[in-house]
């Protein structure tokens, strides 16, 4: 008994030490100049903008993810016509960003799609900039949160089995009206998971987006790579400040994520 | 509906699971596919369904190819094994689903939700979900489902699979019952043979894709026309040296033919139980079992081992007690033929006294 409770006791010492003690350290920092010096902190244009930029990724990227996630657990569950080798291929590949440090998934895509790159300069002459822009952050982003929806989608699919869906079928239902009103109600709160998960991860990154981006100010700056370079420039109240927003809509999403969490399971 | 099918064939990877089947059914037949489990049938009712593309080989509906046809548009019932059931919807919802799809208007999906449940005795369990109903109802619910769209065609995989013993018996004639009302043709998988002749009008036996025999429960019990039947329906024991019993000498003109004798075939008793008693062998008691409604005797005559029944109210057997042992009719088989052969020596005798 008592060795349980040691046990406990030290986990939450643990948490304390790795949560709990650096967000209160990033509110106090945050406000060391009182309100003024974080609304300064936040409110500053370049603070702005790159929260901005984060948001408009966020929303891409959640859409597109949603999206192409759920198609591609659907396939990979349910279409045997795809056969098991290549559904075996595709899904470890799903896997890939897991096992990919974010570093190297930006640098693939600055080599594959920078402008020393054929394709990369191939795109720029039609005036399409992919790399040192929005499309190279989004495409990096989406490279790192691709498994999260698909992770969460798939063994709900595989749980709940084809039968329901062919049980429409032979009522006369199409793919897409079975999908929605048979398919859909029974992952909608693994998909609203997921989609969390992006979120919270797309907000996050900042190892492939600092590689893409090339963190320009007022061009190509998310909210963690001037959270960085407050860092490197010694503006640690400012730096305090973006963070703590950041912290902020974590653990929004974390209380958000407990509540769909207790509605998946009913 | 008039149900057709001619060479039909599927393959899974290396696995022939449905080889060469051709049937045809007529118009308000209830069928019920039979065989061990893993034989093909469930494979058979889903390419009927649309479900399954066979490899080869016609289906035909009231004289119309419905190969390239879906599911959605073959106007046939379904129910599942598990029944399949949209578990976020209601009774009501799960009945009216197909009739939604089909754009039926409001009135008339109430009209027709409101009879199938009365026709089901699901009254007063339209708002329940199915985790709120038991096996037996969430059955009927299924049943409800796929009869709400009025198919021409009802197809039922292992529809009582999953129900316990007791509740499997009334609902199998509660089943049947609603199929004679409806008029409906049908066609049923199980791998349970008493459920089989109970329910259906005609059988058909399936093994290892192909398919053995059709014909109606008696007719396939009567004469079956495969040693896999024989040994399927019923119970049986074979025995490789015929010609050494009595009456069935006449089976040593054909070398290597086996038997398979069915307990039914089987009398015994004490002599003064038997009139042709020349034509009877001894043998000795084995074992004996109590089967709840009947005994169940294990005799031993010289190498032979025969099992057959014997009413509650004839004189106990004890183990070890010698009995007379009438065989009247045996199923012999070899690898060319296979033929009904009654004991000579009964029929002999009876003229004889004649």
């Amino acid at each position: 008994m008592t060795i349980r409770r040691l046990w406990i006791g030290l986990t939450f010492v643990l948490f304390g030490l790795l949560l709990g003690i650096p967000v209160v350290r990033i509110a106090i920092g945050a406000f060391d100049g009182g309100w003024s010096g974080f609304i300064d902190g936040v409110g500053r244009p370049e603070a702005l903008h790159a929260l901005m930029m984060t948001g408009m990724i966020v929303v891409i990227v959640t859409v597109i993810n949603t999206i192409f996630g759920v198609m591609l657990a659907l396939y990979l569950v349910r279409a045997n016509w795809l056969g098991t080798q290549l559904k075996r291929l595709l899904n470890s590949i799903v896997d890939l960003p897991f096992a990919v440090s974010p570093i190297i998934g930006g640098l693939m895509i600055v080599l594959l799609l920078g402008p020393d790159a054929a394709l990369g300069a191939l795109l720029n002459k039609a005036g399409i900039d992919i790399v040192y822009a929005l499309p190279g952050m989004v495409l990096a982003t989406l490279f790192v949160t691709f498994p999260l929806i698909i992770r969460e989608v798939m063994p709900v699919l595989q749980e709940i089995g084809a039968s329901q869906e062919e049980a429409a079928h032979m009522l006369g239902a199409y793919p897409w009206t079975t999908f929605w009103r048979v398919t859909w109600p029974s992952i909608q709160w693994s998909v609203v998971y997921g989609v969390v998960l992006t979120v919270a991860r797309t907000l996050g990154e900042f190892g492939a987006v600092l590689v893409v981006s090339g963190n320009i100010l007022f061009k190509t700056q998310t909210a963690t790579t001037l959270v960085y370079q407050d860092v490197e420039n010694f503006n640690v109240t400012a730096a305090n400040s973006v963070a703590l927003v950041l912290a902020a809509c974590s653990v929004g999403l974390l209380l958000f994520m407990e509540w769909v969490k207790s509605r998946k399971e009913n | 509906m008039h149900v057709e099918v001619t060479g039909l064939n599927k393959r899974f990877g290396e696995f022939q699971a449905v080889s060469s089947v051709s049937f045809s059914i007529a118009k308000g037949q209830l069928i019920g596919l039979l065989g061990p489990s893993g034989g093909g049938k469930t494979s058979i009712l889903r390419m009927l369904a649309g479900l399954e593309t066979p490899d080869s080989g016609d289906i035909v509906f009231h004289g119309q190819r419905v190969n390239d046809l879906p599911p959605q548009e073959r106007g046939i019932g379904f129910v599942f094994q598990n029944y399949a059931l949209f578990k976020h919807m209601t009774v009501e919802g799960n009945i009216a689903f197909g009739l939604e799809v089909k754009k039926w208007s409001k009135a008339k999906i109430k009209e027709r939700v409101a009879e199938l449940v009365e026709l089901t005795g699901l009254s007063g369990f339209e708002k329940r979900y199915p985790h709120q109903l038991s096996g037996g109802q969430r059955q009927r619910v299924a049943f409800a489902r796929a009869l709400a769209p009025e198919p021409q065609l009802l197809l039922l995989d292992e529809p009582f699979a999953a129900i316990d013993a007791k509740i499997r018996h009334e609902l199998r004639s509660w089943l049947r019952e609603m199929i004679d009302r409806l008029g409906i043709t049908s066609i049923f998988v199980t791998h349970d043979q008493d459920e089989a002749i109970e329910v259906a009008d005609e059988i058909m036996i399936i093994s290892k894709g192909v398919l053995e025999q059709k014909g109606s429960p008696w007719e396939i019990y009567k004469d079956p026309k495969t040693p896999f039947v024989a040994s399927f329906i019923g119970e049986s024991t074979i025995v490789e040296n015929i010609a050494s019993l009595k009456g069935f000498q006449e089976a040593a003109n054909w070398p290597g033919t086996k038997a398979l004798i069915r307990p039914e075939y089987i009398e015994i008793g004490k002599e003064n139980e038997f009139t042709l008693l020349s034509a009877t062998e001894i043998g000795q008691v084995s074992h004996i079992h109590f089967r709840g409604s009947e005994w169940l005797v294990e005799i031993q005559i010289g190498d032979t081992k025969l099992v057959t029944y014997r009413s509650l109210e004839k004189d106990v057997l004890k183990v070890g007690d010698e009995v007379h042992v009438l065989v009247h009719r045996a199923y012999l088989y070899n690898e060319q033929n296979n033929w009904v052969m009654e004991n000579a020596l009964k029929a002999d005798l009876l003229s004889v006294y004649i």
